[in-house]
């Protein structure tokens, strides 16, 4: 018990100096995220609401295919980035493996699904409520996706702090991907992973710490904007 | 709110060079749900440039009629054909209020505003027609509000507004006052007549007969989703023919009709065949 309560305050003396290679881990984690949860939306929120609105033979299908890949392992995509981007793969030659760029796409691969999906389960709410007026007034297939992704927006926030969540706290794929290589791949999640083997528990439950209040802070973010929303717009 | 304020601002729309899509033609049209027929062999002309005001109680068929010709559904038997010059682009004349007003999250302005891009209309173009109906519609201190912050009444009004900025040759109205209380019912017939002194053609179902009375040039009855009566709203107020339209003139309830089983020879006499 004494060492689990020398372990919290070591991690916590740890996350008040905020020394440089903590923060450089923390700094490169949020880096590789955010840029992933970008990647993800630009290529999800579209898709989820051009699902929401466009009927087309093979609809429901891809509907169901992408809700079953919000529950992607994160080792498998690991494992099918890695083969891709390793030496012999097709991107090989782009020698991107055990890079932080290879974390992103691995990253971006596992939460555009869930933004994807995400977003076409809200918008096709509001598209029911809109479908006719917007038929009546004419207006052409991308000004709806555009408008419906607008007027969407603050649940669409919800959708990408919950990808970005995922994102933050996933270790499996960047473990595989990155390699975990100190001051070039070494994100929180992997270093509470390696830490916590050496047996170095400050480290570990100082970014535990901090990964759970990013998650805290995430959350929080995302009802007070829905709560601001309806209170200004309905 | 006088009509002449809105020729004076240029909102007059296109008469002078005859219609574009009128008239519209209905040839045995009949709308199908799950082998449920809800509009019968409707056969009927919408042509002058006057209120057609629909007529008839609940579950009439009052909005599938008018959905029918905005052409958000399609008929399950016979045809509709726009008869005008520009038929094939028929959707562009048209705009359509819902009895339940579509507000986008937005502000009123950007409201109008959208309305307008949907039809491709230049942005310099559609601040001066937004300010224009803010203006007309009384609703240019909610300019920047919310829309779906403002009452029903105002949201209707914005939702008129919106369908008007288009400048239709027809403006589909589908019970647009039915939730309202009488002061803003006013104020949106009174926005509904400066639109039809403009030369839009008005087509607005109703089951409020005092409103049809106000409002009307000319009268469908429909019941059970067939078209009893088209006339002259003088004539049909004055003198209907079919006795339903009869029953429902004298403020009778037409449920009951729904209780029991009538003969043929006295359906067929009611127009139910």
């Amino acid at each position: 018990m004494s060492d689990f309560n020398e372990a919290f305050a070591a991690a916590f003396a740890l996350i008040l100096s905020f020394e440089s290679s903590l923060a450089e881990i923390v700094s490169l984690s949020l880096q590789i995220s955010l840029i992933a949860v970008l990647l993800a939306s630009l290529i999800g929120l579209p898709l989820g609401a051009a699902l929401a609105v466009f009927r087309f033979p093979g609809r429901t299908t891809l509907v169901v295919i992408l809700n079953a890949l919000m529950g992607l392992p994160p080792v498998v995509v690991g494992l099918i980035v890695y083969l891709i981007l390793s030496r012999s793969g097709p991107l090989g030659t782009l020698g991107l493996l055990f890079t932080p760029t290879a974390m992103i796409i691995a990253q971006a691969i596992l939460i555009t699904p869930i933004i994807a999906a995400l977003t076409r389960q809200s918008t096709e709410t509001l598209w029911n409520e809109y479908a006719e007026q917007f038929s009546s007034l004419g207006t052409p297939p991308r000004e709806t996706v555009i408008a419906l992704l607008w007027d969407n927006r603050f649940s669409l926030v919800t959708t990408i702090l919950a990808g970005f969540g995922r994102a933050s706290a996933e270790v499996g794929a960047v473990m595989i991907v990155g390699g975990n290589i100190d001051h070039v791949t070494r994100v929180m999640t992997t270093t509470i992973a390696l830490e916590t083997s050496k047996g170095n528990l400050a480290l570990a439950l100082g970014l535990g710490v901090i990964l759970l209040c990013l998650a805290l802070g995430v959350n929080a973010a995302a009802f007070l904007i829905n709560e601001a929303a309806i209170k200004r717009h309905g | 709110m006088d009509s002449s304020t809105s020729s004076n601002i240029g909102l007059k729309q296109g008469q002078t060079e005859g219609h574009n899509i009128l008239p519209l033609k209905f040839d045995n049209v009949s709308y199908e749900v799950n082998g449920m027929r809800l509009i019968k062999e409707m056969s009927l002309t919408l042509s002058s440039v006057t209120s057609t005001i629909i007529l008839g109680p609940n579950g009439a068929g009052k909005s599938l009629l008018l959905r029918l010709c905005h052409g958000l559904i399609t008929p399950s038997d016979g045809t509709l054909t726009w008869q005008g010059p520009a038929n094939a682009n028929a959707g562009y004349y048209q705009a359509m209020v819902f009895q339940r007003p579509v507000m986008l999250r937005r502000s009123v302005t950007a409201n109008l505003h959208f309305g307008l891009r949907s039809r491709g209309i230049s942005r310099a173009k559609r601040d001066q027609i937004t300010d224009e109906m803010l203006q007309i519609t009384g609703l240019a201190r909610l300019a920047k509000s919310p829309a779906r912050s403002l009452s029903i009444g105002e949201q209707q009004r914005l939702a008129l507004a919106r369908a008007w900025s288009l400048k239709p040759e027809v403006l589909f109205l589908d019970e647009p006052t039915a939730n309202l209380d009488p002061a803003a019912t006013h104020s949106l017939e009174e926005i509904i007549n400066t639109i039809k002194s403009t030369g839009t053609k008005i087509v607005m179902s109703t089951h409020d007969l005092g409103q049809a009375k106000r409002l009307a040039d000319d009268v469908l009855f429909l019941y059970r989703g067939r078209l009893l009566e088209n006339a002259l709203a003088d004539k049909f107020f004055d003198e209907p023919q079919n006795d339903l339209a009869q029953a429902f003139l004298k403020g009778e309830l037409l449920w009951w009709h729904r209780q029991k089983l009538k003969p043929p020879s006295e359906l067929k006499h009611r127009g139910i065949k």
